[in-house]
């Protein structure tokens, strides 16, 4: 859908993305030290870490929203101008973690301010109202409403965006992000607050939007969901870049565990009862079936 | 009463009148009532003619007597076509019950007005002839009556009001009612044209009424019956007409207002609609910056002053400093450029602010303006603006040797100076009413709206939040600066206090901001009734222009507390205030929200 701008590489091809030593100090506290990302054209990488580890910050230091102390932010090659709408500009669209959609907005309006960047129709168009100002309305509205269908939310165009449920709110962000016809897409937790069957259907999506060419940045707290998404991940903890890699490399390092659970004092008196419990959920864990690795049982607590 | 109430309200769910009495008798009270109150108009009211009007006439009504029998007779309809009386069951579509509820409500309120100033005229108890104890008692007995009739909503068995005030309350909600049923086009074109023509002649009666105690009746009667018509459903269905047939509406709307200084015979009365009409568009500009974009703008009286000041600057009047004479349209053009320019001058440095620290600084620059005017004099600066003294002797303006100060005989009718502006002032109305939702409807208005729902979601959507926001600004100024130069004219001369913060007579920026909130921000017909009202009301009631700014403050207060949306609703702004769930669900779902009865 977006091929006219996002050129037709395979898997793999070509950097996106491209962060370098990013850093970003709010006076004393430095919230990201020195991280650096790269994502490839096609690929969908994940970004998790435990709450407060900086990686809402990292992803406003590449939107634009804030300004990092240092590093620079590529996309393409080119440097990331400091101002989101330039960024959104440039083909770099996000979602929010809390949820801000334009409320008291239709869903097809929603959609139709994304297109904001991709149309051009100023002032004097609007009041003359010309062939081209009809025409470019009805692009836009048509644009708009084949990402409605490919969200499923077509049916829905005429409510308000408040109304809408939840899960479907997540849905209308996207919609509303991939409107901008970005290169790569950025999801700040897009699976919060939902129960499986949305988990499922959100990653079903993700990878329908990667179908179509678009890279995709994901923060996200559920890792079997991560882990069953991404082609890479990275863990951020307290600012830095601990891991990066396949997601297997990333489930079996000992110190992504630590800085999620925290590492276990020897000779504690409770040590025992500790491993007591953590062996009957890794039990408990392999009955059901998940089939994640005995470390990843306690991903309901990252 | 209560405890009664609440015993009964389980088994007679659909019931829920305020006062328990059956719903037969209760319509028959009613009916008797209104009957009653229609007839006693007849009667003679007082002995002496010293009071407005002539109320001491039997055979025949005259003045206020004339609003309670049109109460009452709207009563006596609505009531028929509750019964079900075959004819007239097209006038209540919504919620029959509530609409007679507030009618009779309304016919006591003037009713009783109307005794109690005849009492507080003249002097006394004595003052009032039989027909008037007559007059208010049947209005009395309307009104017990219609408050024993069932409630047009059903009362939630689980939750039934818990006190009286909340069964008047719950009394008056009315369901929406559904879809018109198909008509021939021309019928429809028929009944939008005579809604207008009907809200025209009740707005030349307003303007017309000749003494304060006609003109409160009439207030109270308007405010009642208004709110009446919409629970029975009837605006509802109009404006499902008038959303078919737009162009129509539009046509209908500017002929009605066009028809306004044709129906004056007196000039003082059409410079009251010439008033409103600059205040309005004044309003409708500031709207765009308000209603639209979200910006807090408590200065804009400002770029009125620069337009009015531009005009009167190159008008030739003979204390202008500049001493050029520009025809008119040119005399417009440079007008909304200075205002333009002004717009943008102030915009730049302050609309990189949100919300409150942008109303200050806006406060402040209003405030600029007019210092800065007062102070060109040629004593604390160049001499431009003739200081506190402004620009007296503006000339008339002269329009393709059309002198607008003179009288002119058209159609028949002797048009006067103000009937003349009037009707130069409704084509700029007509300009910015266009502009306004051209613009709305648009990608530059969808991005307005999003910056006001939430600038830094918009920012990352890609919208250049800084450019737009100086758009609005900019349009905004322009606006009001062609406004300006028209009024320049109007008032002959232009001088700094005009341009106030406050003051008694708008438009002033406190009253155009109080205009857009009163009238529903976003929308175009709210400003343009918020400014009538706010107008009208103290150019009718002189006792109210003292105390104005009081019962300004107490309106407000009020408004806000129980219709936040403002008089005429943007569909977004009373989904935001009154969030029932799935008020705006399309079509196809009206069952789901006749269920919620909205």
């Amino acid at each position: 859908m977006a091929s006219d701008t996002i050129p037709a590489k395979g898997q793999g091809g070509g950097t996106v993305l491209d962060a370098r030593g990013v850093t970003m100090r709010f006076g004393g506290l430095t919230a990201v030290r020195n991280v650096d990302l790269t994502v490839d054209q096609g690929e969908i990488v994940g970004l998790i870490g435990p709450n407060g580890a900086g990686k809402t910050t990292f992803f406003n230091c590449m939107t634009g929203l804030y300004i990092p102390t240092e590093g620079t932010v590529r996309y393409k090659g080119t440097v990331l101008p400091h101002r989101s709408h330039r960024v959104t500009e440039a083909g770099i669209a996000r979602t929010f973690q809390n949820i801000r959609l334009f409320a008291n907005m239709t869903v097809l309006e929603n959609v139709l301010v994304g297109r904001h960047t991709r149309t051009r129709e100023g002032l004097w168009s609007a009041l003359l109202r010309g062939p081209g100002f009809k025409k470019a309305e009805r692009t836009s509205e048509a644009r708009a409403m084949e990402l409605l269908e490919f969200t499923g939310l077509a049916a829905k165009r005429d409510h308000l965006a408040r109304n809408l449920p939840y899960g479907e709110q997540r849905k209308l962000e996207i919609a509303r992000a991939l409107a901008s016809e970005p290169g790569l897409l950025l999801l700040d937790e897009p699976t919060a607050g939902m129960n499986p069957q949305e988990t499922r259907a959100t990653r079903e999506l993700v990878f329908a939007i990667r179908e179509q060419g678009i890279s995709v940045l994901v923060i996200e707290h559920d890792m079997r969901f991560i882990f069953g998404l991404c082609d890479r991940v990275a863990v951020l903890v307290q600012g830095e870049k601990l891991v990066e890699g396949t997601p297997d490399v990333v489930q079996s390092d000992d110190r992504v565990v630590a800085a999620y659970l925290g590492t276990p004092f020897e000779g504690v008196p409770e040590d025992e009862a500790v491993a007591e419990v953590t062996a009957a959920e890794d039990a408990l864990a392999k009955n059901t079936g998940s089939g994640s690795t005995p470390k990843t049982s306690k991903e309901g607590d990252a | 009463m209560n405890t009664l109430e609440k015993n009964t309200a389980p088994e007679t769910a659909p019931a829920g009148g305020v006062l328990p009495l059956p719903p037969g008798p209760a319509r028959l009270v009613a009916l008797v009532g209104a009957a009653g109150t229609f007839v006693s108009t007849f009667l003679s009211w007082t002995y002496t003619e010293e009071f407005p009007g002539n109320l001491t006439v039997y055979g025949y009504p005259g003045g206020l007597q004339l609003l309670t029998l049109t109460g009452a007779l709207l009563t006596l309809l609505f009531l028929l076509s509750g019964s079900g009386l075959r004819g007239l069951r097209w006038l209540t579509p919504g919620g029959p019950n509530s609409a007679v509820r507030l009618l009779a409500l309304g016919t006591l309120g003037v009713t009783g007005y109307t005794v109690g100033a005849i009492i507080k005229n003249l002097g006394g108890l004595i003052n009032v002839d039989p027909g008037g104890y007559i007059a208010v008692v049947m209005a009395l007995i309307t009104v017990i009556g219609a408050l024993g009739l069932p409630a047009d909503v059903p009362v939630d068995p689980e939750k039934p009001p818990a006190n009286p005030w909340a069964q008047l309350v719950h009394s008056l909600k009315a369901p929406v009612p559904g879809r018109l049923r198909d008509m021939p086009g021309w019928v429809e074109i028929v009944i939008i044209s005579a809604a207008f023509a009907l809200g025209l002649y009740i707005f030349t009666f307003g303007i017309d009424t000749d003494y304060a105690e006609l003109f409160i009746g009439y207030m109270v009667l308007v405010s009642f019956a208004f709110p009446a018509v919409g629970r029975a459903g009837l605006t509802r269905q109009l404006g499902q007409l008038t959303a078919k047939h737009r162009n129509v509406t539009v046509t209908a709307a500017f002929v009605a207002a066009f028809a306004f200084p044709f129906t004056q015979s007196n000039d003082a009365y059409a410079s009251i609609g010439t008033n409103i009409l600059i205040f309005a568009t004044v309003a409708l500009g500031l709207n765009v910056v308000v209603g639209l974009a979200g910006l807090l703008d408590l200065g804009y009286v400002a770029f009125l002053g620069v337009g009015a000041y531009t005009a009167a600057l190159v008008s030739g009047a003979p204390t202008s400093s500049i001493g050029v004479t520009f025809p008119f349209w040119a005399a417009v053009l440079t007008g909304a450029a200075a205002s333009l320019v002004f717009g943008v001058l102030i915009g730049a440095p302050t609309l990189r602010l949100r919300g409150d620290y942008l109303a200050i600084v806006t406060l402040g620059f209003g405030e600029i303006f007019r210092i800065g005017v007062q102070n060109l004099d040629g004593d604390s600066g160049p001499d431009i603006t003739n200081g506190p003294n402004g620009i007296p002797n503006i000339p008339e303006l002269e329009i393709l040797g059309f002198n607008l100060g003179e009288e002119h005989t058209i159609l028949g009718q002797e048009l006067g100076r103000f009937s003349n502006y009037f009707l130069l002032m409704l084509l700029f109305t007509v300009v910015i009413v266009t502009i306004f939702r051209r613009a709305d409807q648009s990608r530059i208005g969808r991005a307005w709206v999003a910056i006001r729902e939430d600038e830094t979601a918009a920012r990352a959507m890609g919208i250049n939040a800084f450019r737009l926001k100086l758009l609005a600004f900019a349009l905004g100024a322009t606006l009001a600066g062609m406004a300006g130069t028209v009024q320049a004219h109007v008032t002959y001369t232009v001088t700094p206090t005009q341009y106030k913060f406050v003051e008694a007579v708008p438009p002033n920026s406190a009253f155009l901001l109080a205009a857009v909130i009163l009238g529903g921000m976003g929308t175009v017909s709210g400003p343009l009734i918020g400014a009538s009202l706010l107008y009208l009301i103290p150019a009718k009631l002189q006792f109210v222009q003292e105390y104005q700014l009081l019962l300004f403050g107490v309106a407000l207060v009020l408004l806000m507390r129980f219709r936040p949306e403002g008089l005429i609703a943007d569909r977004r702004k009373q989904l935001e205030f009154h969030d029932t769930g799935q008020l705006d669900v399309p079509k196809e779902d009206t069952d789901l929200s006749k269920k919620v009865g909205v």
